[in-house]
């Protein structure tokens, strides 16, 4: 049929598909290597950073530094103190924002779609995320340490508990709403009232990743300075009041670290291994814990 | 077999689909009347009048769009999750206006079960996707909910599959075990009519074969209502078919009816792959 060629439409030029080809496969080559030589890049520093972390802060570590608390230079001391102050604030911290985090963010998700309140509570939330550390510290300060006239572990808490609130909020919705509508829809066809729809089933759905999200913000917390600055302000006594000022990893590895003496040095080192393993064991922890069953 | 069309080419041909033997339709035990249904200011049903009767099922055929999932949602008010979407008209359920304000939304749906387009197992396990249900609107002992869960999952051909993994995740499931996992946590709630939406159309042939005997099983105890865009399954499972066009319904008969001699020629043509 020779009808059909005619109306096959205009043929290739093999030539000019031969060069476009070649191109693509230069610019592909070159991207490839763009994008190996970023990651070499990014993961460079990252291993050098490890690697003084590791180094310097192991060549400190011994059992002293579990077992004795801070003490004056040159007097081997430890970190206990700062341990169990981390801790505890860290533990509080999350305790306090993991709920109100959980809630607001199942607010916005399940209760809120489309509302005016709803639009301004994720801005508001939003913001907070990226706000400095050391505003809600300056924050905390003139609400708790200020009117109640001294530097206390509730502060640092509470502190700490505003940072969490906001990366709560936001993967707890972000999990939420990848939830498929059938799924809901399947629980409200049984007869299920909305609230256990979302508790039972959404939650349950979402675990993983809304444990993610508390997860990260631990990591946050744990590592954090400017905002105990303010409010729990560090302690070189041993104290478990939480309404004493509090001793804590970050503060003090930001005061060793910038002293003059070499244990001091040595011991801001171990600190920040300290927390490094404090947190990378979380969420080695948390990987097992949630690993999808089966 | 009597024939109301009389040109040849329009005899309807659906293969060799054995249409169900016509048997007198039961009483209804859900009566449409004069319903519309709005999502916002489009008007998706049209003064829609259809019985359900009781213990049978009644298939709902028609092309994407033509309301026939839209008219599955409303018996169950589904459609109240929704804010800009109303119904309008009488829905009777043993007299009772089931789409008039106060009703009692949680207990309407545990009398109008609903099994839908896609598998959804909950992320629990097969015994507490069973019981999850149950446990909204009955207070049974240990002992008596061993015997509901083997229950519903017998009645919906899926105990001898699972027995001896009752505690592990639904997740694990194959599609087809899990659309039967999802008709037994329907049934265990006991209710009197079951919605299928295209309950088959995300699963192989087997499977589809085993939902379809099921269907065929539980009409003895449950009033039925199956959309499908498979005709041959509407054949196969439904004593009474409504073809929907447009959001209006533009047919309704017993299934042998409908498939050798319908009355409208939208239906024949629709049931002869002409649109649709």
């Amino acid at each position: 049929m020779s009808a059909t060629l005619s109306t096959r439409g205009p043929a290739r030029d093999a030539v000019v598909a031969n060069a476009l080809s070649r191109r693509r496969q230069r610019i592909n080559l070159l991207v490839e290597a763009l994008c190996l030589l970023a990651t070499v890049v990014g993961l460079a520093f990252l291993a050098l950073i490890l690697a003084t972390l590791l180094y310097l802060g192991f060549s400190g570590l011994s059992a002293t530094v579990f077992t004795t608390i801070t003490k004056p230079p040159g007097s081997h001391g430890g970190l206990l103190n700062a341990i169990i102050g981390s801790l505890i604030q860290t533990a509080l911290g999350t305790a306090i924002g993991t709920p109100i985090g959980l809630l607001v963010g199942t607010y916005l998700s399940e209760y809120a779609r489309g509302s005016l309140l709803g639009e301004a509570v994720r801005f508001v939330s939003d913001v907070l995320l990226s706000a400095p550390s050391i505003l809600i510290g300056l924050f905390v300060y003139t609400v708790m340490v200020s009117p109640f006239g001294g530097f206390s572990g509730w502060a640092g808490a509470v502190a700490l508990a505003v940072i969490v609130i906001p990366i709560v909020v936001r993967t707890t919705e972000d999990m939420l709403r990848l939830i498929p509508v059938a799924l809901r829809e399947a629980a409200v066809a049984l007869g299920a009232p909305k609230w256990k729809s979302i508790v039972f089933i959404c939650y349950r759905a979402a675990l993983d990743g809304i444990a993610t999200g508390v997860l990260l913000a631990i990591a946050r917390i744990a590592g954090e300075t400017a905002p105990l600055l303010f409010t729990s302000l560090g302690n070189l006594n041993w104290s478990l009041s939480l309404t004493q000022p509090m001793s804590s990893l970050p503060v003090t590895i930001y005061q060793y670290a910038g002293s003059a003496f070499d244990d001091w040095v040595q011991l801001a080192w171990v600190g920040a291994l300290l927390i490094t393993f404090g947190v990378l064991a979380l969420n080695v922890l948390a990987r097992i814990v949630l690993r999808p069953r089966t | 077999m009597s024939n109301a069309i009389t040109e040849a080419d329009a005899k309807p041909n659906i293969g060799t689909v054995q249409t169900r033997s016509t048997e007198a339709l039961n009483e209804p035990r859900i009566a449409i009347r004069n319903l519309d249904f709005y999502y916002g200011s489009n008007r998706a049903l049209k003064a829609i009048n259809l019985d359900f009767p009781a213990g049978q099922v009644t298939g709902m055929i028609g092309p994407s769009g033509c309301g026939k999932s839209t008219l599955l949602r409303v018996l169950n008010r589904m459609y109240d999750l929704y804010p800009g979407q109303r119904a309008t008209g009488e829905v009777l359920m043993d007299g009772e206006n089931i789409i008039a304000p106060g009703i009692d939304l949680n207990q309407l749906r545990s009398r109008i079960g609903m099994v839908f387009q896609k598998p959804t197992p909950f992320p629990m396990s097969i015994y507490e996707n069973i019981t999850f249900g149950v446990k909204l609107h009955e207070r049974l002992g240990k002992a008596d909910m061993d015997e509901r869960v083997e229950w519903s999952l017998s009645r919906a051909a899926l105990w001898a599959e699972v027995k001896d993994r009752l505690h592990s995740s639904a997740m694990g499931l194959s599609g087809g075990q899990q659309q039967r996992l999802c008709i037994a946590r329907t049934i265990a709630v006991r209710p009197e009519v079951i919605l299928f939406d295209e309950p088959t159309s995300a699963l192989d042939p087997i499977s589809t074969l085993k939902i379809e005997e099921l269907i065929d099983e539980l009409k003895r105890e449950f009033t039925i209502a199956i959309v499908t865009h498979n005709m041959q399954q509407a054949a196969r499972c439904a004593d009474q078919v409504a073809f929907f066009y447009l959001g209006e319904m533009v047919e309704v008969a017993a299934a042998a009816d409908m498939f050798t001699a319908p009355k409208q020629k939208r239906t024949q043509e629709y049931i002869t792959g002409r649109f649709g």
